[in-house]
């Protein structure tokens, strides 16, 4: 079974947001890393880049696939997870933690009340996976 | 699991991609390719009847021994890569891709044209199982008393693997020592996991079983061939640096006359392996470009992840086709270069 923290909200593009202050940081949840396999390369915005949400930031490679993943929420990108240049691994070994891809200053922070929740989240992919 | 050709096939087992192809490299990979077609020819013209459908000299092939050739349309291009096996003088295997059996089958048909052959589409009648890597002879050993190393490259020979009638043949699609075991289709279960057993499928350097997405990186790495990618009935032999396996002093063969006129002519494209050399992975299909300019198309692009690095084969003019030809490639809208390089990539020590 997929890990699926509680206290993330969550995307139907398999995205997850941890909410701090005003700051959104996005990855891709561990069901995603699971279905794209050992990825090998993490395509990122630069800084400063404005995305008005539902929309792709940047993309992620597998030995075989090119995935696109989307920012579900709008905002600047304030950090960047430079680390994944080199490591894009991590995504796969710590898809919650160190494996993080962007960290958006929220255009608006009331947005992320229309994302799922864990329990949400968990059916979606079970019926997805059905 | 995908579909590939009608056949339900895993892209990658639980190991995942990357760990089945490194494995291969290492140790051995176990690859179910069942998918693969066959068509028996026998009768006292077998050996004429291929010579004149296929590129390579059939008539060079000694019992128990194979080589890879190709099936020509009129116009020199590639109808399908195969394995051409000689049992016996007048009894000839012809292995063929999957995707193309049917196209294939029709086309071997239509071309006969009176030779004493009889004919069959014996697909159903095999499943086939591929020990690749450093450990397949110790591994296969354990099975069968065929002596194993005495089998040399693209050689084969019958006998008993676990018991179970076979065609074990000393040939591959990984660059890798290895063998490919053709059975009776109800025991490629058993086979399967007699070989896993045999080499310790489960510890850390034990066989493990490969998927379509290993098979496609380790044939890519060694410099091989994948039909509907590198050729098709778009492409030649020439083109497509297959010029080794087109005898056209053997006498004559469908396609000769446009290829050897290829030949004195010289290609005006050529298909190039390539190596990224900024951040980025080139993908099938994307442009090539030279000063701006869009040349040509990449056939098969991918990390490869026993040499860590991302190439791919393209076709391009011959004026760019040199080993050390800086080029670029659009991956999705974002300019990467790439240089020109030497195949294979990737060359086992012997």
């Amino acid at each position: 079974m997929a890990n699926v923290p509680e206290d993330l909200h969550y995307s139907k593009d398999h995205e997850w947001v941890r909410v701090e202050g005003d700051q959104a940081i996005i990855g891709i949840t561990d069901y995603a890393q699971n279905s794209l396999g050992d990825v090998v390369y993490v395509e990122l915005p630069k800084t400063g880049e404005q995305f008005a949400g539902n929309e792709p930031f940047g993309s992620v490679e597998s030995v075989k696939a090119v995935s696109e993943v989307f920012t579900p929420i709008a905002g600047s990108v304030a950090m960047i997870n430079e680390s994944l240049a080199d490591e894009p691994e991590k995504v796969n070994s710590d898809p919650y933690g160190q494996g993080w891809m962007i960290q958006l200053r929220m255009s608006n922070p009331g947005e992320v009340d229309s994302l799922l929740t864990a329990a949400e989240y968990e059916d979606f992919t079970k019926a997805e996976s059905e | 699991m995908v579909d590939f050709g009608g056949w339900d096939m895993p892209v990658q087992y639980p190991a995942g991609t990357i760990e089945e192809h490194l494995r291969t490299r290492t140790h051995a990979g176990l690859f179910d390719v069942s998918h693969m077609g066959e068509v028996d020819v026998r009768g006292a013209d077998a050996i004429a009847f291929v010579n004149r459908l296929t590129s390579n000299d059939v008539t060079k092939l000694v019992d128990g021994q194979a080589h890879y050739t190709a099936l020509t349309t009129p116009q020199g291009t590639v109808i399908d890569d195969l394995l051409v096996y000689r049992l016996a003088a007048d009894h000839l295997l012809l292995v063929v891709n999957a995707g193309t059996t049917e196209k294939d089958w029709e086309w071997i048909k239509s071309a006969h044209a009176g030779e004493s052959v009889e004919l069959k589409n014996v697909s159903s009648d095999y499943c086939q199982l591929a020990l690749q890597g450093p450990d397949a002879v110790a591994i296969l050993q354990k099975l069968t008393g065929v002596p194993l190393s005495d089998i040399k490259y693209y050689h084969f020979t019958t006998g008993t693997v676990d018991g179970i009638d076979s065609i074990v043949s000393r040939t591959g699609y990984t660059g890798e020592d290895g063998f490919e075991v053709y059975a009776a289709p109800q025991h490629a279960e058993k086979l399967w996991s007699k070989i896993l057993d045999a080499g310790n499928f489960g510890s850390a350097e034990g066989v493990v079983p490969c998927g379509l997405a290993a098979r496609n990186t380790l044939r890519l790495e060694a410099g091989m061939a994948l039909y509907g990618h590198e050729i098709d009935e778009t492409t030649t032999l020439f083109e497509a640096n297959l010029g080794w396996i087109c005898k056209l002093d053997k006498g004559d063969f469908i396609g000769r006359e446009p290829l050897a006129q290829q030949k004195a002519e010289g290609v005006k494209r050529k298909l190039v392996g390539f190596e990224v050399t900024d951040r980025g992975i080139a993908r099938d299909d994307q442009d090539v470009l030279v000063d701006e300019e869009r040349v040509g198309k990449v056939t098969s692009g991918s990390p490869a992840p026993y040499l860590k690095k991302n190439i791919g084969f393209a076709y391009v003019p011959v004026e760019y086709a040199n080993v050390g030809q800086e080029i670029s490639i659009d991956v999705r809208g974002r300019l990467v270069c790439a240089q020109v390089v030497k195949t294979p990539f990737y060359k086992r020590a012997k």
